[in-house]
């Protein structure tokens, strides 16, 4: 065993003084007929050569390509100072701070997570934890039914379809009912919410809990977020503002556009992309809701001498103390990655926060520009700020075409955004302060190259 | 002197200067959010803090000072298997390869990725016993809430729509009846029979046309393999119900019993726990979740598919309709089972028999010394971890549990869980793990010890307990009554400049 303490004659000594003569006879509870053979898995491998196999494996992934694709998780420059902070292992060995006396470090880590994420959503409360955007939108959304008593859901198809999907599983089991409020197909709203559609929806049917809008949207579109906050107060439903938090350096925050429930994806607060994951799942709300915010809450409060110090509080919401009551399953959740995001914010502060949104809508300028002129303009009239959607004819081949010459050019509205045919001919792509000049000069050639050819191809066949 | 740093720190919010810091993002041109209207800005900047770097890495270095973890020492937490978490795994997660990976990256860009994702996949199968398994949920609770649903899914699919209620052992871990209410089941809670076990009549019982699903913790929350878990099984399975296992303590049956082969229907696994990922403290975990041939058409997507070339591709929106579809974002944790593939890895099928082994012979191991000064309250070998109870020192000198735990802290160790389970008055569920050598549980066992007997002769000194701690016990009744949950005191010389 690798990591194993024990020197010669160490076990002989715990078996005398357990008092058995071989630890088979420790597992005697086991059935005899429920007992299993040894497991087929491979002899283990010592560090020298799993590492090999490790970087072998790495090696196969190509993340070395000009990169245009966000859909909700984003390549973003990450100060050196938050990795090495994260790997000092009194943050990453400990757990659950139950025990606060020997725990300052992590409780106060979210106390001030709760409060940078506080004022840069503009809201109240934001727990400390949960699994990630699409885990943070489900459980907003169950609140919402919690704090009115009512069963149904309104969701923008703006809002992410992981997260639509998330919550359409979780309402499954709390008898929620969801409904898609559409997208303007056409005009100058085109992409984003129907409001139309919005006020239909509320006026029918049974009365609604909570209207969900993200902004930017899934199309990196901006909506009017203060008026689905109006719509749903007019109908007696709750608001859910899906953010995307370094857009707050900039945007209108959930506090201004009259959220009563901030939710989102902190991946972008200096969280690597790896492959989905661990990222961050934000809830937030304001005061009135407190009571039924799902999640660790970290208070500021005295010790017996009088000293400052935090603690885990409002505990009566939690599993281990409310049982089937609580006001959610959820226990482990993503501390260390509070944590980063609290780090970034702080070693990026508030002016570096704004150039990080600033940098990344002129980046998505230029990149703008040159994609109109290599032959694929928007499709949207309205404004964004660093995510949009280009028309490209038959664009997943082309997509895959870019990607075989070293572009990933963000990703076929048709794959990310199924049932849409407005958006059928669509590639979502994103710039960020990581996007370079040379990487944009490369998209858009490559894209010009493919697009005259396929124009000619089809002139040929006419 | 103190197990863990002494000073307290202020807050950022205090350490703020306007105009310090900054310099690490190139300045964006002139006008570049000109295009955004006025109506969709932020009308005033966030007031985050302005700090220098230098001062940003003291304050989060002198921070975590302030923690115990188990890089600095015994961390024997009940239900929690704190074991050594290997260097290696934290590098391999970091390799650029993993680490840069878009989560939407085309298939052809992930294959090292994927083809990782496949072999744990298999690895999880062959140790739990089951069919196939889910790598997606983010934690035990979300793995339970996945197994759940699909239990619901599998009996709508069969038209069985009045089974409403999930049997659950007062022993439970609370998020078990949680997740039956996320699910939308009715918690119907078993009394635990005298020698710790579930009472099997009043299981049968309560069994019945309307259970739609036992979940029971095997080895139990009390440190106890489950000796009637044939019978339990067989009955659940006789009235139409199926079988959860919870695996928060697979560390102690690696090799030994196979939870899918014995018959049960659907587990999840800690990856945070058995599998060495570190806790972070208080996550990232992930609850991966193994399901027999019945439960897998429900399955949540997206799965990892091998196809006859031997490449991988990620399963496609809507390619499997019997799905309860997606529990989260993109794919999964995948950081976070990189780390557990390296462990399996590095383990291979002998060394986590080996893990099991070790870390059962440890906790009886510390049994046998603890009880000498406490009571163990039941009287057989326990699996990987163990209550024992301070009731009778409670009666005998007024020393509770809860003193014995922070009096802990001043011999330099972190406390075990304490009043959990909830059957076992003044309890203690302490967890050595395989990765503590003799001189550790020597010392442990022999500061449990000596705080019995201060209890005897000073209990004063107990009661008042942590008396090395940057903090004392802290008044958790007024932070829950009038609850301050963010910092509002950025003063005028606090504030970030203006832009």
């Amino acid at each position: 065993m690798p990591y194993g303490p024990h020197a010669a004659g160490d076990r002989a000594r715990m078996l005398e003084v357990v008092g058995v003569d071989s630890v088979d006879r420790l597992f005697d509870d086991i059935p005899e007929a429920l007992r299993s053979g040894p497991l087929r898995l491979d002899p283990p491998e010592p560090e020298l050569e799993l590492s090999a196999r490790l970087q072998a494996l790495a090696g196969r992934n190509l993340t070395d390509l000009a990169g245009f694709l966000g859909a909700g998780a984003y390549r973003h420059w990450t100060p050196a100072a938050v990795d090495q902070m994260l790997l000092r292992s009194e943050w990453y060995t400990a757990y659950t701070p139950y025990q606060p006396e020997v725990s300052q470090g992590t409780l106060q880590s979210i106390y001030e997570y709760q409060s940078l994420l506080a004022e840069l959503t503009a809201m109240d409360v934001v727990s400390a934890s949960h699994y990630d955007g699409g885990a943070a939108t489900a459980e907003a959304a169950l609140m919402t039914s919690r704090a009115t008593g009512r069963k149904r859901v309104l969701v923008s198809r703006g809002v992410h379809p992981h997260y639509r999907g998330t919550l359409a599983t979780y309402a499954a089991g709390a008898g929620l009912t969801v409904e898609d409020i559409p997208l303007v197909a056409q005009g100058p709203s085109a992409g984003t919410t129907d409001f139309a559609a919005l006020e239909r929806l509320l006026a029918d049917g049974i009365p609604v809990a909570g209207v969900v809008a993200a902004n930017p949207n899934v199309l990196g579109l901006l909506e009017d977020m203060p008026r689905v906050g109006e719509l749903a107060h007019g109908a007696g439903a709750l608001f859910v503002h899906v953010i995307e938090p370094v857009s707050l350096a900039v945007l209108a925050t959930p506090g201004e556009t009259g959220a009563d429930i901030a939710c989102g994806e902190g991946q972008p607060l200096g969280i690597p992309l790896q492959y989905g994951g661990p990222y961050l799942g934000i809830v937030a709300c304001r005061n009135a809701l407190v009571r039924q915010i799902p999640g660790r809450l970290v208070g500021l409060t005295r010790d017996l001498d009088g000293k400052r110090a935090f603690v885990m509080t409002m505990r009566a919401r939690e599993q281990d103390i409310r049982r089937e009551k609580a006001a959610s399953n959820i226990c482990t959740n993503q501390a260390l990655l509070a944590l980063a995001a609290g780090i970034y914010l702080t070693a990026i502060g508030p002016h570096g926060l704004r150039d990080v949104a600033a940098l990344g809508a002129a980046r998505a300028s230029e990149l703008e520009a040159a994609l109109a002129a290599a032959g694929a303009p928007r499709i949207h009239d309205g404004p964004y700020l660093n995510e949009f959607v280009v028309r490209v004819p038959d664009a997943p081949r082309v997509h895959a075409r870019l990607l075989e010459l070293g572009v990933l050019a963000g990703i076929p509205t048709a794959d990310l955004l199924p049932g849409e045919p407005a958006l059928d001919d669509g590639l979502l792509v994103c710039a960020t302060e990581v996007t370079t000049p040379a990487e944009i000069s490369r998209f858009a050639s490559a894209l010009a190259a493919e697009l005259t050819m396929a124009a000619g191809l089809t002139g040929g066949a006419a | 002197m103190s197990v863990v740093g002494e000073q307290l720190q202020p807050t950022i919010f205090e350490l703020s200067r306007p105009g310090r810091g900054g310099g690490k993002i190139p300045h964006p041109p002139a006008g570049a959010l000109d295009r955004i209207p006025a109506s969709a800005r932020r009308a005033t900047p966030p007031a985050l803090p302005e700090i220098a770097e230098p001062e940003v890495v003291r304050h989060y270095v002198n921070l975590s000072t302030l923690n115990y973890a188990v890089d600095t020492g015994f961390y024997p937490l009940g239900s929690c298997t704190m074991k050594y978490n290997p260097k290696l795994n934290e590098w391999a997660a970091r390799l650029p390869g993993f680490a840069a990976l878009h989560p939407l990256a085309p298939d052809a860009a992930a294959q090292g990725t994927l083809q990782l994702l496949w072999e744990l996949e298999a690895m999880l199968a062959e140790i739990s016993g089951m069919t196939a398994v889910t790598l997606q949920p983010a934690a035990g609770a979300q793995g339970e809430l996945t197994g759940i649903l699909m239990v619901r899914a599998y009996h709508a699919s069969r038209g069985d729509l009045e089974r409403t209620e999930v049997l659950v052992p007062d022993s439970s871990h609370g998020t078990n009846p949680a997740t039956a209410s996320m699910a939308g089941f009715k918690t119907i809670t078993i009394p635990s029979a005298p020698d710790g076990g579930v009472d099997l009549d009043a299981f049968r019982a309560a069994l019945g046309p309307r259970t739609a699903a036992i979940m029971i913790t095997n080895p139990s929350t009390l440190g106890l393999f489950e000796a009637r878990i044939g019978e339990l099984l067989e009955a659940t399975h006789a009235v139409g119900a199926l079988a959860y296992m919870d695996g928060a303590n697979l560390n102690a049956i690696l090799g030994r019993f196979r939870p899918g082969e014995a018959g049960f229907d659907v587990m999840h696994i800690n990856t945070h726990k058995t599998f060495s990922t570190p806790h972070g403290g208080g996550g990232p975990g992930a609850g991966p979740v193994g399901v027999r041939d019945a439960l897998e058409p429900f399955l949540p997507g997206p799965r990892v598919i091998r196809e006859a070339d031997g490449s991988f591709r990620l399963e496609r929106s809507g390619e499997r309709p019997t799905s309860i579809g997606r529990v989260r974002s993109f794919f999964g944790s995948t950081g976070v089972l990189v780390r557990a593939y390296a462990y399996l890895r590095s383990h291979g099928g002998t060394g986590l028999r080996e893990v099991s082994d070790d870390a059962v012979l440890a906790a009886n191991y510390l049994k046998a010394l603890v009880g000498q000064a406490y009571q163990v309250p039941f009287d057989r070998p326990c699996m990987h971890e163990f209550v024992a109870s301070a009731a009778d020192l409670k009666h005998r000198t007024g020393v509770r549990t809860l003193d014995v735990a922070k009096r802990l802290i001043d011999k330099g160790y972190h406390p075990p869980t304490i009043y959990f389970p909830l059957t076992v008055e003044e309890a203690m569920l302490i967890e050595p793990t395989e990765t503590e050598s003799l001189e550790t549980l020597d010392g442990f066992a022999a500061a449990l010890i000596e705080i019995a007997r201060e209890a005897e002769t000073d209990p004063e000194l107990v009661t008042s307990a942590p008396h090395d701690a940057p903090v004392r016990r802290l008044d958790e009744a007024s932070a829950a009554r009038q609850p301050n949950l963010r910092w509002r005191g950025m003063t005028g010389s606090e504030m970030p400049c203006p832009d």
